[in-house]
């Protein structure tokens, strides 16, 4: 492998995990602060893809704007959504076991699904990129890369930034991370803790329908496409510590990383190295690499 | 003695309600078992078969071999670990004579394994796995549709035909993409080229830009892909934005085009692609059939509603030759054998492994449609290795 090659993958693991933090941060939001093991959460990822796809042709014809006007409408549609979910159903599960919480979330991806499959069909879609992010850049006379990729690592890397903020230096995080901690003892307190879990859960909801949003022109829109993360965004949040950003993205990052050269170098293996770097990392660090942060 | 009566009861009336009065059906209708994906991924696959099987019956009155038939449905899914229990539910709670089934090859194979224990005739409308006419294969199973070698082949023939010496390879790490992979290594080498590097990637994986970078060190003359759906949607667009597709052009089996056309947008056209059925095909029946489908079901039909279609038109020969009479299974399973299908795709005949022996297409993608641009290997039949029968 040359430099140059080596270079570029090192950019494609970069940008591969930097996205999977992005899916994978709203699930250890949901599942390390709440305590609710998310099933759903790749449904939000596929609904977030499927918002792209139908919005962005509507936003285009009626508001004259295109994937970013979009982005906004499904950004505060989903923020809706995620208040409205937490209050019908997960609110609920607080106290249950983590059995029931598995059931609940399971029955969620069956209705998810069933209701894409009756408004927008089975077919694969694709969605296009705003047209000043639609060029590539030449890489090194090897090949090209798209604009809209390293746009999209911005994206990730500006969620990750303001995230980290939220939840180190304002009031809301202390409350958030006070409330993961002791849940009684904040709320005796004085501290309204089932609008503070509501308001994690939206933008746990909120940052998967950004990172399907985000994803759907280089990923396309097809059924299914939410349970493919799904599973690897547990993955992440496991290695990184439940709870834990600042662990999810350097698990996002190391996933990256063993995706894309175990990819090359033992395609025979390749989907299995993953697993096995989460098996290495919990041998050492049974509670992942950070625990609460 | 009195709950041992009620017992007894309960089973007569169980039998009377399950068995008897269906019973009564079976002496004048054919039934037939759809095993088909009515959900998830490949759901829309499974409607186009049923359409075109029903579509093919309706056109000869309701009737094959001069008897009604009946419909039994199961969605299997594409699930393999339900596949032995759906088949079960056909084939002992439906008592049905004669099962059609399906996309997936993981199912397929099971339902191959069940059919042949329970001697249960079996036609194959999609699922391409090779071992089911392979080492698998038996009188009572059938394909009307394709083995995943024969585009494989039929594109390597072409590649090495355009002095392609050295390709590269790509597709998911499964037994369709092996098998499809194998036909072009085949097919290459029959016309002066090889293959010099197999890449892959776990199914259903969809991050595909580490092989593509790959691809591009490698600079390879061309490259055979082999993905679907989801899948090939994006590794034609993840490899035109790579600025491959300027550079090294991209062959593949249909099935990276087929259906995905409206998604891949731009990033397709162009793209040159080998299958057995093709749009623009200069063959009457196929005309006249496209014009029936779309008056049917008021959408146009695909490769799948074609091969739906041929699956009721095997059965169809084999029944007539018997008269409806299913009992008569070696009979029947003879004329199956030697039928001649005048199917839109063009007549094709069955091989010994029950395999279609039939012309595969080179097609381009131009707009939203796969144009037939010529036949590229004329009377194709998989060489089914391990088929004993």
């Amino acid at each position: 492998m040359t430099l140059a090659t080596f270079l570029v993958q090192c950019l494609n693991a970069l940008q591969y995990g930097l996205l999977l933090f992005l899916v994978a941060s709203g699930l250890t939001l949901i599942f390390g602060i709440m305590g609710v093991i998310n099933l759903a959460h790749g449904s939000f990822y596929m609904i977030g893809a499927y918002m792209a796809y139908a919005l962005s042709p509507w936003a285009a014809a009626h508001l004259g704007g295109g994937f970013f006007t979009a982005l906004g409408i499904g950004l505060v549609l989903s923020v809706a959504f995620g208040y409205v979910l937490e209050w019908m159903f997960i609110s609920y599960l607080y106290e249950r076991e983590h059995l029931q919480q598995v059931l609940m979330t399971y029955g969620l991806i069956l209705v998810f699904e069933e209701v894409r499959s009756i408004l927008a069909g089975d077919d694969v879609h694709g969605v296009a990129a705003p047209a000043w992010l639609a060029g590539s850049v030449p890489l090194g006379g090897l090949m090209t890369y798209p604009v809209y990729r390293l746009f999209m690592s911005a994206v990730c890397v500006a969620v990750a930034i303001g995230l980290f903020f939220v939840i180190a230096r304002t009031r809301l995080g202390m409350a958030i991370r006070a409330g993961a901690s002791n849940r009684e003892m904040v709320q005796s307190l004085g501290i309204d803790i089932r609008f503070v879990y509501r308001v994690v859960f939206a933008a746990g909801v909120a940052l998967a329908v950004l990172a399907g949003m985000i994803a759907a022109p280089v990923s396309s829109v097809y059924p299914g496409m939410g349970n493919q993360v799904l599973i690897i965004c547990f993955v992440v949040v496991v290695i990184g510590g439940i709870g834990s950003i600042r662990g999810a993205l350097v698990a996002a990052l190391l996933v990256g990383i063993v995706d894309t050269f175990g990819k090359v170098f033992f395609p025979q293996a390749a989907g299995m190295l993953v697993y096995v770097l989460m098996a290495a990392i919990l041998l050492w660090r049974p509670e992942g690499l950070f625990r609460h942060a | 003695m009195n709950r041992m009566h009620r017992a007894a009861i309960a089973v007569v009336a169980a039998a009377l309600i399950t068995g008897i009065a269906p019973a009564a059906h079976a002496q004048n209708k054919v039934k037939v078992g759809f095993m088909l994906p009515y959900t998830g991924t490949y759901a829309a696959l499974g409607n186009a078969i049923e359409n075109g099987f029903r579509l093919y019956v309706q056109e000869q009155g309701g009737k094959l071999g001069g008897r009604e038939i009946e419909y039994f449905k199961v969605d299997d899914e594409s699930e393999p670990s339900k596949a032995v229990d759906n088949m079960n539910k056909l084939i002992k709670r439906d008592n049905v004579d004669v099962v059609v089934g399906t996309v997936h090859s993981g199912v397929v194979m099971a339902m191959a394994k069940v059919a042949k224990d329970t001697n249960t005739l079996l036609v194959i409308p999609n699922a391409g796995a090779r071992a089911v006419t392979g080492p698998m294969c038996a009188p009572n199973i059938f394909r009307a549709s394709f083995s995943n070698w024969q585009p494989g082949y039929a594109m390597g023939k072409v590649a090495g035909e355009q002095g392609k010496k050295k390709v590269v390879t790509i597709t998911w790490k499964y037994a369709a993409g092996d098998e499809s992979v194998e036909g072009f290594k085949d097919g290459i080498k029959a016309s002066g080229g090889e293959v010099v590097k197999e890449l892959t990637l776990p199914f259903p994986q969809v991050e595909f830009q580490p092989l593509l970078t790959e691809i591009a060190a490698a600079k390879p003359d061309a490259v055979y892909a082999f993905f679907a759906g989801g899948g090939a949607v994006k590794f034609v667009k993840d490899y035109a934005a790579a600025g491959l597709s300027k550079t090294i052009p991209l062959y593949g089996p249909g099935f990276l085009t087929d259906g995905t056309l409206e998604a891949q947008g731009d990033s397709a056209q162009g793209l040159l692609t080998t299958l057995h059925y093709a749009d623009g095909l200069d063959i009457p029946k196929d005309k006249t059939f496209r014009a029936a489908y779309q008056a049917a079901y008021k959408s146009a039909p695909d490769v799948y509603a074609v091969q739906g279609y041929d699956s009721a038109q095997l059965l169809g020969i084999g029944l007539s030759a018997v008269k409806g009479d299913v009992a008569k299974r070696s009979e029947l399973v003879a004329a199956m054998e030697k039928a001649k299908i005048d199917s839109p795709r063009g007549t094709f005949t069955l091989s010994k492994s029950h395999e279609p022996v039939q012309d595969i297409y080179l097609r381009k993608v131009e707009g939203t449609q796969n144009k037939y641009v010529s036949v590229a290997v004329k009377g194709l039949a998989d060489p089914s290795p391990g088929c004993k029968m």
